[in-house]
């Protein structure tokens, strides 16, 4: 160690010297780096890194004798350092080992302290033949006028809040139709990490785990839009809501989870519960209604398996039910189930993960009791008692055919059966997209993509959207 | 206090009712991210270590797949072995977060990160990636440099010792026939490349430089503008004209990287493309660590000695 004193005093001498000149002289800065680098390769060869070129000083003379005498020292210095490294190259030869350096501990750095932080924007900009963008376009998260739209701007943050447990939020601006700034805390969860019995619990606000598309977040979706049967379903913002969902990896040799969440019923993302919104879905006016009974809270639940066709395809399959009370009146109930289905095939020679193929199809159905209502529409009529059931189902394949490009298409229908009401959410409606998606870097991507829309009774529509989305922060972990 | 008391109230009713998990195996069940870490695993546990590879040979481990199925081989693990300075950093979290494993956790002697320990190199003096996409810890490529491979596989030992201490001897048996063997095939690679000291060469991505600078090679481009961004048919036009003028002929690519831009590259330069992998498994007759290092070394050494 004695070998380097004199070098790493002289070095840090002369960086002093260096940092007070840099005040004075422009060429103080150039000397200021050589520094720098001077003692960084004293650093690599105390590691036990000697290759690498011969170090080399070249800076010209200033005609400035501070600087000049400056420069001539680093030379001096340069020149010993050089040899020093060639002689401990001579030296690891001689022995024919390997040098032995000391570890040294490197400490972790994430995007924060103690925490993860990332920020996602998406902004649109498109044109459609239709003129009710806000009804044509349904998802909170979708473009909302021919023009601009900026539908979600997200701030995430997670990080591990001790050795039981990690934490997530994410908190979503937006701005709607007339520019106006909404705010959403769209999720905010705890998930343990190390229960028994490869149990895991998650608590707080978050998307309940029904199917696969509504538990991602919009700047996951691989189309501009939300599927018309997540939207008639679970409505603009998706299915989410404040309660707690344990999960459970049976002992199998391949993936299989089991999840069951019990949340409150109530608000505009548990669309399909109790929800003043939900008025769009019966016609009636919406029932006030408490919570009395456990039976008045939200039932969702989960199975999910996939196994490795090859090793190179993979599939993923599940089935979601979901149950509670709904505001139609006191008592009625609504019944909401899935089956979803995710292939992928990857290149076995995947270059930033391209070329692939996936398909991602999903098909929902509801079954949802009206009680007997108050039209909304026309407080002298009455609805009857009814049961009204609706479906709908979309498939989408894409195609990353080069590195950074993707060719995606998406099929969807939806109906519902008929009722004592007419309501735009539940006729039928068939919508065609194909899309390309490219991605510059991993933190922003471009996509174009063109709706064919034909809605029962309103006839055929075409719609152009551009997406532009960038991410700071954070690196986002992709999810299978 | 109450909550966690009634969760694990909870737990342990299902655990009664779902019966306990599988016991772990008699040998360490160990999950090793990329092959090459699976095959410095395999040197040091012999035939104590059950090992597994997440990532297969021939794909960019910047881009894997968090596929379920290695959900399923975490939760499983007795040790999970990981490069570290971000190189999993898009994949391996969600995995982690749902593979409810304590004993892979951070800081538990079933969590090896390989690059504690390890003096990394391009450690960006600011975050910015208008840079590219660079790891705020340094350049992750590091498993190339027989030296750090030296610190990596004491530090598995030392693991697999704590973890299974009946065979704490082998595991150190191991080791040091490991090292011995290291010794000798490091002098011979020394040797081989020697001659060719401050020979230029380029890079698809920087992920040889750990390499250049132990047997001092000197990379005057890489095809990649910055890490992880596509090369432009302007850097390209520059990769050339540095080509030309400092006499580098020789271009280094990895399986997942795009050869027909080194062939592009290589048509106008006069020069040769390299097919080398880091990782064993993807050429053929590499399936150990040695066998691997010599495959790189030998063609490298006769690329340079060809294009002299």
């Amino acid at each position: 160690m004695n070998l380097f004193h004199r070098p790493a005093t002289l070095v840090v001498a002369l960086l002093l010297w260096g940092s007070a000149l840099a005040a004075q002289t422009p060429a103080a800065d150039s000397l200021h780096s050589v520094f720098l680098r001077l003692t960084a390769r004293l650093d690599s060869i105390e590691a036990g890194h000697c290759g690498g070129p011969p170090f080399e000083v070249s800076l010209t003379p200033t005609r400035e004798v501070h600087t000049d005498s400056l420069i001539l020292a680093a030379r001096t210095l340069a020149d010993r350092i050089n040899r020093m490294a060639l002689a401990r190259c001579a030296q690891a030869n001689d022995r024919a080992e390997l040098p032995m350096p000391a570890p040294h501990p490197v400490a972790a750095r994430a995007g924060g302290a103690y925490m993860n932080m990332g920020f996602d924007g998406l902004t649109d900009f498109g044109w459609s033949t239709a003129s009710d963008i806000g009804a044509l376009q349904r998802g909170d998260h979708d473009p909302a006028v021919r023009g601009f739209t900026a539908p979600n701007s997200e701030i995430s943050l997670d990080g591990a809040v001790d050795p039981y447990l990690k934490g997530f939020t994410n908190i979503v601006f937006k701005l709607d139709a007339s520019g106006g700034t909404g705010v959403e805390l769209e999720e905010m969860f705890f998930l343990t990490t190390s229960l028994p019995a490869n149990l895991q619990v998650k608590a707080g606000q978050f998307y309940a785990e029904f199917g696969r598309q509504n538990s991602q977040h919009p700047h996951a979706w691989s189309f501009v839009d939300q599927p018309l049967v997540l939207n008639r379903m679970f409505g603009p913002d998706g299915f989410r809501s404040q309660g707690v969902r344990v999960s459970w990896l049976p002992p199998l040799p391949w993936y299989t989870e089991a999840m069951v969440s019990v949340m409150n019923s109530a608000g505009g993302t548990a669309f399909s519960f109790r929800s003043d919104e939900s008025s769009e879905i019966h016609g009636g006016r919406p029932a006030t209604r408490a919570v009395e009974r456990p039976k008045d809270l939200l039932i969702a639940s989960r199975f999910a398996s996939s196994v490795d066709l090859t090793p190179t395809q993979t599939l993923l399959f599940g089935a979601s039910a979901a149950f509670g009370p709904n505001s139609s009146g006191a008592d009625a109930r609504t019944r909401i189930f899935g089956a979803d289905l995710y292939w992928k095939w990857k290149s076995v020679r995947a270059a930033q993960g391209f070329p692939f193929v996936s398909l991602q199809s999903e098909a929902l159905v509801r079954g949802y009791d009206a009680a007997q209502r108050v039209s909304i529409a026309d407080s002298a009529v009455t609805l009857p008692l009814e049961r009204l059931t609706d479906w709908g189902v979309y498939s989408q394949l894409l195609w990353g055919a080069k590195p950074r490009w993707i060719l995606g298409v998406r099929g969807e229908v939806a109906d519902g059966d008929s009722a004592a009401f007419t309501a735009a959410l539940r006729t039928r409606r068939y919508r065609v997209s194909p899309n390309v998606t490219w991605y510059p870097s991993e933190y922003s991507k471009v996509r174009w993509q063109y709706n064919f829309d034909d809605r029962k009774d309103l006839g055929t529509d075409h719609s152009l959207w551009m997406q532009v989305e960038f991410m700071l922060g954070a690196h986002a972990a992709h999810k299978f | 206090m109450g909550i966690m008391q009634a969760i694990q109230v909870a737990a342990a009713t299902l655990i009664a009712i779902s019966g306990r998990p599988a016991p772990i195996a008699h040998k360490l069940n160990v999950v090793a991210t990329t092959p090459d870490l699976a095959a410095l695993a395999r040197e040091i546990g012999g035939d104590r270590v059950e090992v597994t590879a997440l990532a297969k040979p021939t794909e960019d481990p910047h881009f894997v797949d968090p596929k379920p199925s290695y959900l399923i081989a975490l939760n499983r693990a007795d040790v999970l072995i990981e490069g570290g300075a971000e190189l999993e950093l898009g994949w391996l979290p969600p995995l982690l977060d749902n593979a409810r494993n304590s004993r892979i956790a951070s800081g538990s002697p079933g969590r090896i990160v390989a690059s504690q320990g390890i003096t990394m190199l391009e450690i960006p003096a600011t975050f910015d990636r208008a840079n590219g996409d660079v790891h705020s810890m340094g350049n992750p490529h590091f498993l190339i440099d027989p030296v750090d491979v030296r610190i990596i596989v004491a530090q598995i030992a030392t693991h697999f010792a704590q973890l299974d201490p009946a065979s704490a001897a082998v595991f150190r048996a191991n080791l040091d026939q490991f090292d011995r063997t290291l010794d000798t095939k490091y002098a011979g690679w020394r040797a081989q490349l020697a001659p060719y000291r401050g020979a230029k060469i380029v890079t698809y991505h920087k992920d040889f430089v750990y390499l250049a600078e132990r047997f001092g090679l000197d990379i005057v481009e890489t095809l990649e503008p910055k890490p992880g961004i596509a090369p432009s048919p302007a850097h390209l036009a520059q990769v050339i004209s540095t080509m030309r003028a400092q006499h580098a002929r020789v271009i280094i690519v990895q399986p997942y990287q795009n050869r027909r831009t080194a062939e592009t590259v290589a048509r106008q330069t006069d020069g040769l493309v390299l097919d080398i992998s880091q990782q064993p498994g993807a050429i053929p007759n590499t399936t150990s660590y040695f066998d691997l290092m010599d495959h790189v070394v030998t063609t490298i050494a006769s690329a340079l000695e060809q294009t002299k």
